[in-house]
């Protein structure tokens, strides 16, 4: 093969076709059920076509003949990873329709408890972002920090990832007389293992040749096509929901929202390393300053929202995830919309990785960020 | 810009707007015929320079369909709900804004899918998350599903 050298002048390249190939619905990089149609040239990506829906459970149909409270575990099962995000859009939109004010103690714990499930979500997506462009080790350390921090979960709300910790009107139970101690000993911890992560992969030569200049994303596409989360602050998008709209502890806190210019793969890396920093130091700010109160509000068993409109803003760990309720007065929504990040971010691919080539494609989807159920629902 | 500006500006600019206040945002409903003339200057009117579009949902009422959009403007900071209806519930029809958002478009077909309203001129209008064959759009408020369907 050495000798054939195609550019020697006088041979023609040869012709060359396109064609397409599917990627998924198993394949192991897609994070689960996704089917990409590539139309490729060699191994250049001329276009992807992404087929979603192998996990849709129409929980927007569910929704309507759903409780409000029953709601709130529904949307567990969307973005699971930031579950607790996700059932407090719920709680903060059927608080706000009701006008129920919610105990101080209420927004903190809130709070702390969203960072946790914040830098849960980045550890997993670290080690798996690791694993897919061959490094197997993050994923045992990913994993091996997570698991921390769901420990703490379980003590107290008892479920490690759907936890459903959210009602209207507050928690469903207070917190346990271990977490402050075990979120402490856990920031101590991290702290410690956070540099780690770099000196293991963020530094690493191999991470990145495959992931600096690849997949450049501008920030007036990212605008155009709605993405968020870290994935669009790493093109400069300037849309932390915790800045621009804040809600529960977050106006008490003082973070940094992480903006980066370079827009490529390597940029979205980092911006979830540095969001977890900034987790950890909003985490810091409340941890000793719990407020003694109660930790529920009381609510009717029965809730019905006045008859209107409401839109409900959060940041999850993939960016801005909105609950859309149409309410006709009656004990369950007349219509209920997810807006989940990960459903518009999946469809900037397509932009992305036109020109890239099939292992580019691997890094690009695992710098997005996607979680499956949280785009079908 | 505040609502009551945004408002009067607006006005301005095509005919047969209907505004609801008092909701959590500014709430206006375009004529289908205007819709796509309206959401472009939106757009690319410096005054309102709405380039962000971060919600595209169908709702299903009992004589007409409405497609729902919630507009921000990133630099400008303010937002508007943009609402169109079809006209009537058995061929509705609106055109398409992916032109104007790009994130529209999967948007857009995820609401074809679901509710299937048409989107004139979109380019790729096909089913999204439902298979090919699937009969029936499931959001609509008469959908009946026998085998799948869980009455409460």
């Amino acid at each position: 093969m050495s000798d054939l050298v195609l550019t020697e002048p006088g041979i023609e390249a040869l012709p060359t076709q396109e064609y397409f190939i599917n990627m998924g619905p198993q394949h192991p990089s897609t994070h689960g059920v996704l089917r990409l149609v590539l139309t490729i040239d060699g191994e250049i990506i001329r276009k992807v076509e992404p087929h979603i829906g192998f996990i849709h459970r129409s929980i927007e149909k569910m929704c309507e003949h759903d409780a409000y409270r029953q709601i709130i575990h529904l949307t567990d099962r969307m973005d699971y990873l930031s579950c607790h995000m996700n059932n407090e859009a719920v709680c903060l939109a059927i608080e706000s329709a009701l006008q129920v004010e919610v105990p101080e103690r209420v927004k903190v714990i809130r709070t702390i408890v969203s960072e946790l499930t914040r830098l849960s979500s980045h550890q997993l997506w670290w080690g798996v972002m690791g694993m897919d462009l061959g490094a197997i080790t993050t994923f045992l350390y990913g994993f091996r920090d997570r698991e921390m921090i769901n420990d703490i979960f379980e003590e107290t709300c008892g479920a490690r990832l759907t936890m459903n910790y959210n009602v209207p009107g507050g928690l469903m139970f207070d917190i346990h007389p271990n977490f402050q101690k075990r979120t402490k000993d856990f920031l101590a911890h991290f702290r410690t293992k956070l540099p780690e992560y770099d000196r293991l992969l963020s530094d690493n030569p191999i991470l990145r040749s495959r992931t600096e200049g690849i997949g450049y994303l501008s920030k007036e596409d990212a605008i155009a096509y709605g993405i968020t989360g870290p994935s669009g602050r790493a093109s400069g998008f300037a849309c932390d929901i915790r800045k621009r709209l804040p809600y529960s502890a977050y106006p008490q806190v003082e973070f940094k929202e992480i903006l980066l210019t370079e827009g490529d793969c390597f940029a979205r890396y980092k911006a979830r390393i540095l969001e977890m920093w900034e987790s950890m130091h909003i985490i810091d700010q409340l941890i000793d300053n719990i407020p003694e109160g109660e930790f529920q509000a009381p609510t009717k068993q029965v809730i019905k929202l006045p008859k209107g409109e409401y839109y409900q803003r959060v940041e999850t760990a993939r960016g801005d995830f909105g609950v859309y309720i149409i309410s006709d007065g009656n004990k369950s929504p007349y219509r209920l919309k997810f807006r989940s990040p990960g459903f518009s971010n999946l469809f900037v691919l397509d932009k992305v990785a036109r020109g890239c080539k099939i292992a580019d494609l691997v890094a690009i989807m695992s710098t997005f960020d996607y979680v499956m159920p949280d785009i079908d629902r | 810009m505040d609502n009551e500006g945004l408002k009067n500006t607006l006005s301005a600019w095509a005919e047969g707007l209907e505004w609801e206040d008092g909701t959590q945002f500014l709430h206006v409903r375009v004529p289908a015929a205007g819709l796509h003339d309206f959401a472009r200057q939106l757009k690319t009117d410096p005054q309102t320079a709405f380039d962000y579009l971060y919600c595209l949902t169908g709702v299903d009422w009992p004589e007409y369909m409405e497609v729902v959009y919630h507009l921000e403007s990133t630099q400008l900071g303010h937002r508007l709900v943009m609402k169109a209806r079809t006209d009537g519930r058995e061929t509705p029809a609106l055109d398409t804004v992916s032109d104007i958002w790009p994130t529209a478009d999967p948007h857009e077909r995820e609401v074809f899918d679901l509710f299937g309203i048409r989107f004139n001129h979109h380019p790729d209008l096909r089913r999204l998350l439902l298979t090919d064959e699937w009969e029936g759009y499931p959001l609509r408020k008469d959908y009946k599903d026998e085998i799948n369907m869980i009455e409460l």
